[in-house]
């Protein structure tokens, strides 16, 4: 039935503003505002800003394929887990981001780290088990983290980074430092005891944490209404007060104005906020997976009339008259950055023996 | 017919309290349910009630009095006009609440006696050879020792913080956090809800920002709820992150068997937590070493498990009474030289140790004792060296036998002094079942000193 909604635009918008108005309790004020802004007029991006989508949302595209095709290659071993069809949920988020803010998520994590700033070729490093990968070849897809980008991971053990997210939440309550902590988690992983502890937690404790939760219908083969007795994951944190909305999570500007509503109530000391993004994954749950349990009809159809990317794009060449070879000279820049980050990725040496024994436990420092 | 009003006991594990007041009189009329009286032991305090209406008669205990007995009768009930002159005395009173042995309802004295699955504290420990040079000395419990830890170190970093069920407002639920809220405030003392996972996780999230958090859990047998986060999170991140995300952060409470509480509440971890890269596992015996490991624990860049135990929390030690005063983990102790036998034990497996010794050198065997103290990092080369002048090993731990402690200690002795051994490392452990609840059976679960002196005569050949 999330499928049937989805099938015209228009529906699925009006399905989001109608959900952020039905908002209770503590929710209504933020919520509603955010209500009669979605309803009077969609959030607008002006040039710049749909260009730094289009760029940031590409980069991630691009870098996924490529990751694909790596795998294939067999130059990435394990799991791989693409994040293509939902780039504009991190990118959105991270456009209402402030410097600071830690983003923590699960295995598909490529696209938060790009979108966190962390470098193409360490990431693709990573992927292919090489020194220079951001954990040194000794993380690998799922497993990888960058303290200067206050990314926090890649974490393999699915709902673990939404009690860790909530602590990241803790310290910047502890610190009392202004930071929000961004937990991202799937619609597989909203079903995980340890979500609700930590939701729990973090509104008893008023923690400036946002969770988002990316539905994109299938955790690994199972859909969303096979698993979930609530299908509507914004409703989730209800019983404790938290609020929530769900959002387009297809649309940029959708999310981002989502965002900024949610971190805004998380920074300014009510406490968390959930963000249900509706949005959709093109390829399989991994690489090995074939997806027999939805069509292929569904799958080209959301590529077709809901793509991110293709929505920016759009905009660009119809409102904001970019010509096409604007947009392809923005295309070749990151196919560049991305086949540099291949080329990395491919010839840059494998960890040393060594790292076998490093980075197991820290030195104790001399009291 | 006069009921006798009998100490009660607060806890599985409480041999004695103290009946600080008395709420009523000779001669004052109680009805079922009133409170006529209040005790506390170190770790809490609790309301007597009245078990039936009457009169009370006669108080046999006087307020103040300390270390009263579990079991001791302290005063008697009596209907209306009744003679209570027999009552008085004690040792002629009858069990009114529960049935006990009748040495134990017969026995007036206020005196405690240990449980009977652990042996009393032995009498050859002393720790003062770690001592700064001429510091102070004071006698405290574990308890006191891991508060007092725990309470200078937050004194001395801003960071460090404590989170877990019952921790604050209630003082602990084994009284050792008793008096941090006071001091150090609701933003360092965190009560949480009983969601283990959950506050484990966030406890980990918060470490990877460089806080350290000390989650206290109110037994490990509890944390398996939360053992994902420990090991998957907080022991793995270091070395996935290529060494940038380190976890400052300690798990504490009490571990393995207290006393008649089944086997959901008696399980030993020291194993399971000793087998995986990234923890540190720390499981000391006395109250000095449980607040310098403690301490050190605290202030490692690692998450370290830390593992206390219920019955050893009453125990009294002498305490260096010093800020500074580090144990280093990794380094286990000889607390008692010998040159026939080597006996390794580490927490409460060391009453077992100590008392065999005690009991082996009144037969001419000289029993060198060694408390590990950290499981992991094992400092197995304090046990090799002494395997090497003793020839002989016994192991001991309460923990099950299979994978042990004990069985890592044998095989690393096999590897690194077999020619040195004069006979097969033999081992002590906990028996291989579920804990049992009943007295007896939970008794022949534990290890017990008769089997560490029959193992060290064993390897001994006598």
């Amino acid at each position: 039935m999330a499928v049937a909604a989805r099938k015209t635009k228009a529906p699925a918008q009006s399905k989001a503003a109608a959900k952020t108005a039905t908002k209770t309790g503590s929710a209504k004020t933020g919520a509603d505002k955010g209500a009669s802004k979605a309803l009077s007029n969609m959030p607008t991006f002006d040039k710049a800003e749909e260009l730094h989508a289009y760029r940031e949302m590409l980069l991630i595209r691009r870098f996924e394929e490529k990751a694909g095709q790596m795998y294939g290659m067999g130059l990435i071993g394990g799991f791989c887990h693409l994040y293509i069809g939902q780039e504009a949920v991190v990118i959105g988020m991270q456009m209402a981001s402030k410097d600071g803010d830690q983003v923590i998520t699960g295995y598909r994590d490529h696209g938060h780290m790009l979108a966190c700033g962390m470098e193409s070729r360490g990431v693709m490093a990573e992927l292919t088990g090489r020194q220079g990968g951001y954990s040194r070849g000794k993380g690998g897809s799922m497993h990888m983290f960058s303290r200067e980008k206050n990314f926090y991971g890649g974490h393999g053990i699915v709902g673990a980074q939404v009690s860790l997210g909530t602590g990241l939440g803790f310290a910047n309550w502890y610190r009392n430092d202004g930071r929000v902590s961004f937990a991202y988690f799937g619609d597989g992983a909203a079903n995980q005891g340890q979500v609700y502890e930590s939701f729990n937690m973090a509104q008893l404790w008023k923690l400036p944490v946002v969770y988002v939760i990316e539905n994109n219908r299938y955790a690994m083969g199972t859909s969303v209404s096979r698993a979930s007795a609530q299908t509507d994951f914004s409703r989730r944190g209800l019983s404790f007060g938290i609020p929530g909305e769900q959002v387009d999570g297809m649309d940029v500007r959708a999310v981002r104005a989502a965002a900024e509503r949610a971190i805004e109530h998380a920074r300014s000391g009510q406490g968390p906020y959930i963000l249900e993004m509706q949005t959709y994954r093109y390829r399989g749950h991994s690489m090995s997976d074939p997806a027999k349990y939805r069509s292929k009809d569904e799958v080209q159809r959301m590529r077709e009339e809901h793509d991110p990317i293709e929505q920016v794009r759009g905009r660009l060449t119809r409102d904001f008259k970019v010509s096409e070879d604007e947009l392809k000279a923005i295309d070749a820049k990151v196919r560049e950055i991305v086949n540099d980050a291949a080329e990395f990725a491919t010839h840059d040496p494998e960890p040393d023996v060594s790292e076998l024994w490093t980075d197991i436990t820290l030195e104790t420092a001399r009291a | 017919m006069p009921i006798d009003i009998l100490m009660p006991a607060l806890s599985p594990t409480m041999e004695q309290g103290k009946l600080s007041k008395w709420l009523k009189a000779e001669g004052d009329t109680v009805k079922a349910g009133d409170i006529i009286a209040e005790i506390e032991t170190d770790k809490a305090t609790m309301e007597v009630e009245a078990v039936d209406e009457g009169i009370l008669a006669k108080i046999l205990i006087a307020d103040g009095t300390e270390n009263v007995a579990v079991n001791t009768p302290i005063g008697v009930i009596a209907a209306e006009g009744e003679d209570v002159s027999a009552a008085s005395k004690p040792a002629a009173a009858k069990p009114a609440e529960k049935p006990v042995e009748p040495e134990t309802k017969a026995e007036p004295a206020p005196v405690a006696s240990a449980p009977p699955s652990v042996p009393a504290q032995a009498k050859s420990y002393d720790a003062s050879s770690e001592f700064p040079a001429g510091a102070e000395v004071a006698t405290m419990t574990v308890r006191e020792a891991l508060r007092d830890a725990m309470a200078e170190e937050m004194r001395r970093d801003g960071d460090v913080f404590v989170m877990g069920e019952e921790v604050a407002e209630y003082q602990g639920a084994y009284k050792v956090t008793q008096g941090l809220l006071q001091e150090f405030g609701a933003k360092r003392v965190i009560d949480t809800p009983i969601t283990e996972h959950g506050f484990a996780g966030i406890g980990v999230g918060a470490a990877l920002t460089g806080l350290k958090p000390i989650v206290e859990f109110m037994t490990f047998n509890f944390a398996m709820q939360a053992i994902d986060q420990i090991i998957n999170s907080a022991a793995k991140t270091l070395y996935m992150s290529g060494g940038q995300m380190g976890c400052p952060i300690v798990f504490r409470g009490p571990n393995g068997a207290a006393a008649r509480v089944g086997a959901q509440h008696s399980h030993d971890y020291a194993a399971w937590y000793s087998n995986v890269p990234g923890l540190k596992v720390v499981m000391p015996y006395s109250a000095s070493d449980a607040k310098g490991l403690l301490k050190s624990a605290i202030r490692d860049p690692n998450p370290v498990i830390f593992l206390e135990n219920e019955i050893l929390y009453g125990r009294t030690f002498e305490v260096p009474k010093s800020d500074d005063f580090l144990v280093p983990i990794g380094k286990a102790k000889i607390v008692r030289p010998g040159t026939d036998v080597t006996i390794v034990s580490f927490g409460i497996g060391m009453t077992y140790a100590l008392g065999a010794a005690e009991a082996l050198a009144k037969e001419g065997i000289e029993a060198e004792v060694i408390d590990l103290r950290t499981i992991r990092p094992m400092d197995i080369e304090t046990v090799i060296a002494s395997v090497q002048k003793t020839n002989r090993c016994v192991a001991v731990e309460e923990g099950f036998p299979q994978s042990g402690v004990t069985a890592e200690i044998g095989m690393r002795i096999m590897e690194a002094a077999f020619d040195y051994l004069d006979a097969p490392v033999a081992r002590v452990t906990g028996k291989d079942v579920p804990m049992p609840y009943a007295a007896n059976l939970e008794k022949l679960a534990l290890p017990n000193i008769g089997e560490v002196v029959a193992a060290a005569k064993a390897v001994c050949y006598r």
